[in-house]
């Protein structure tokens, strides 16, 4: 087509070669994907972390053989803590305690996830509502909800009620404000695109508004997730009961009053560990499912 | 917010009906021309005007329009940046209202944006599905429409992809596959193919002649480009600025296919940038 005197003779044929043009444009212009191979993901996820841990044991363990710290009642052993965790494990108690505090931490998300979704759709969506309760909702978030134990005790007694009111409180700001902002961040570009094609009402509500709100929902889910965990762990520490059955903070709480502090160490270790378990198993590929899909991440 | 979409479109709804009335009036005082009857325009624009409330006080961004789109016709609407050519589709989508004049469009238009505006949480083809959805196309039907409409921009096989796996020009022809699926008698199409390369936009504006010839479509297509608007329209609008007024319009009989370099289309594009520099100037 670069010569000009046989542009006209070219015309008949250009429905042809206006398709192998535009196939070639494609081609080019998508970019090539590809799964990193396995030797690669080992070594740049999976090694690094693994390494660190290593790291903390040697200077842990360098501390009680040079003799830096020899005082087993402030910083037991590794190998101290290592048979905490086997007599826990053949007692049969070790699962138990972790269940304790998970299955009552799992059912208190829950809960909040019930309470805060709709308590978000409502603020963002209805005006008197978004006045009166946003700057609760933002104020409760930066409130550290260990300050909640004392009066949920009161209130409540020392049960479960109290526990789930702790969590609660601690959760639900998060994960409504996480729909909130994530409703509030929506491009008005898919509002109107969604207006013009009939999307209006409860119909752009559905399909448009919260697809397009879910990356904010996920991340305040899981802020609510770390933040339940957290307020659980800070109730089951101050409000330990021997009808509460033993979870996680109770066993620290045991531990600090037996001064055993390899039974401290495991606890906090346990705890450490759900934590981020739950995080790494359940939140973060979900989270990463969604981006990626977006094409919201561009590596990982 | 569903509250808020339903008052507007209560209240566009409303306009409508009295837009109807105002003509249905007219048609009986025997202006044979004014009539009712959709079907002799996919839209009809009588002394529109838009203000937006700035800074100093209301500002005036369309003034006094007057504009016909005949159906199946193709019309470009040709200005400079900011003269009010977004304003001006957004009213005709309904999206916005105007602050006086009337406003009548054959049906709901589709609206193709300047950015693609394909929803990243949707594949290419749940996208245009999603259009087919909304409009009530039972499923069953709707995946086999969904590949006619790939097939008709030129994406076999692209159903699955997502957004973002997409190059500029293949979100484009998405969009426009989507914008087809709403299935309405009128096309805005805002600058969709400012943002592209010149060799892309060349295939895209042969597709879009093709798909127009193809489905009878009535085409109001915004631009700043004056070669793209005489390579696409049958008539070419001129919009003023500040405020926008229609300054001239230009009929294109050139027979398509054109070319953007073909003698005739140079030859009325420096005839028309010839026109709008003079405009331009008056504000200089
Ligand atoms: N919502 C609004 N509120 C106030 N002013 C607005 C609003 N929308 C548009 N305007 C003003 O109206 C004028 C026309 O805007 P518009 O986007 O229609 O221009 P345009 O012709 O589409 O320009 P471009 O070619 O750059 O897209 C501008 O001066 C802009 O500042
Ligand atoms: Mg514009």
């Amino acid at each position: 087509m670069a010569d000009t005197e046989t542009t006209t003779a070219t015309r008949p044929t250009r429905g042809a070669e206006q398709g192998s043009v535009e196939a070639g444009l494609d081609a080019l212009e998508v970019p090539a994907t590809s799964r990193p191979p396995l030797r690669q993901t080992v070594v740049h996820k999976i090694l690094p972390p693994l390494i660190a841990v290593a790291l903390v044991l040697v200077v842990w363990q360098a501390l009680i053989s040079l003799k830096i710290v020899d005082d087993p009642a402030k910083l037991p052993s590794p190998a101290d803590v290592g048979r905490e965790f086997e007599n826990a494990w053949l007692e049969g108690r070790l699962l138990g305690y972790i269940w304790t505090s998970v299955s009552r931490g799992l059912l208190g998300f829950l809960l909040a996830l019930a309470i805060g979704t709709p308590l978000g759709l409502l603020v963002a969506r209805v005006k008197f509502v978004r006045a009166a309760v946003k700057p609760v909702l933002s104020g409760l978030q930066s409130l550290p909800s260990v300050a909640w134990v004392p009066p949920a005790v009161i209130w409540l007694g020392l049960d479960n009620s109290m526990m789930y009111a702790v969590i609660l409180l601690g959760a639900v700001p998060s994960i409504a404000g996480g729909l909130v902002s994530g409703i509030d961040q929506v491009p008005p570009l898919f509002l109107r695109a969604g207006r013009t094609m009939g999307a209006t009402g409860l119909r752009g509500a559905w399909h448009i508004v919260l697809p397009a709100a879910l990356p904010g929902y996920l991340a305040g889910l899981k802020q609510g997730w770390a933040f339940s965990w957290r307020s659980l762990m800070a109730a089951e520490i101050i409000a330990s009961s021997p009808d509460l059955g033993i979870g996680l903070g109770a066993l620290l709480e045991n531990g600090r009053n037996a001064s055993s502090m390899a039974m401290v160490f495991e606890a906090i270790l346990l705890i450490l560990f759900v934590g981020v378990a739950v995080d790494l198993l359940v939140f973060s590929p979900l989270e990463r499912r969604v981006l990626r899909g977006r094409g919201l991440l561009v590596k990982g | 917010m569903a509250t808020t979409y339903a008052k507007a479109e209560k209240a566009a709804r409303a306009a409508q009906a009295a837009e109807a009335a105002e003509a249905a009036e007219a048609a009986e005082t025997g202006s044979a021309s004014e009539s009712a009857d959709a079907g002799r325009y996919a839209a009809r624009l009588r002394h529109v005007s838009k203000s937006f409330a700035g800074p100093g006080g209301e500002q005036l961004v369309l003034d006094d329009i007057d504009l016909d789109v005949a159906p199946g016709e193709f019309v470009t609407l040709l200005g400079a940046s900011g003269c009010g050519k977004s304003t001006l589709l957004n009213l005709v989508a309904g999206l916005d209202r105007p602050s006086a004049g009337s406003l009548t469009t054959d049906g709901r238009p589709a609206l193709m944006f300047q950015e693609h505006a394909l929803f990243p949480w949707l594949t290419a083809g749940k996208n245009i599905e999603l259009a087919l959805r909304l409009r009530g196309v039972p499923a069953s039907e709707r995946r086999a429409r969904v590949e006619e409409l790939l097939a008709l921009v030129r994406l076999h096989g692209a159903y699955g992809k997502r957004v973002h796996e997409l190059s500029g020009g293949m979100r484009q022809r998405v969009a426009m596959a989507r914008a087809l699926a709403q299935d309405s008698r009128l096309l805005l199409m805002d600058e969709p193919f400012a943002a592209l390369d010149a060799i892309t936009r060349d295939t895209l504006h042969d597709e879009l002649t093709r798909i127009w010839q193809e489905t009878g479509l009535s085409v109001l297509f915004v631009t700043h480009n004056v070669r793209e608007a005489v390579r696409l329209a049958q008539r070419v609008v001129l919009l003023s600025s500040r405020p926008g007024r229609v300054a001239r319009e230009w009929t294109v009989d050139i027979p398509q296919p054109r070319r953007v370099e073909d003698a005739p289309v140079a030859e009325l594009s420096l005839q028309i940038t010839e026109v709008l520099r003079g405009e331009i100037r008056r504000h200089g």
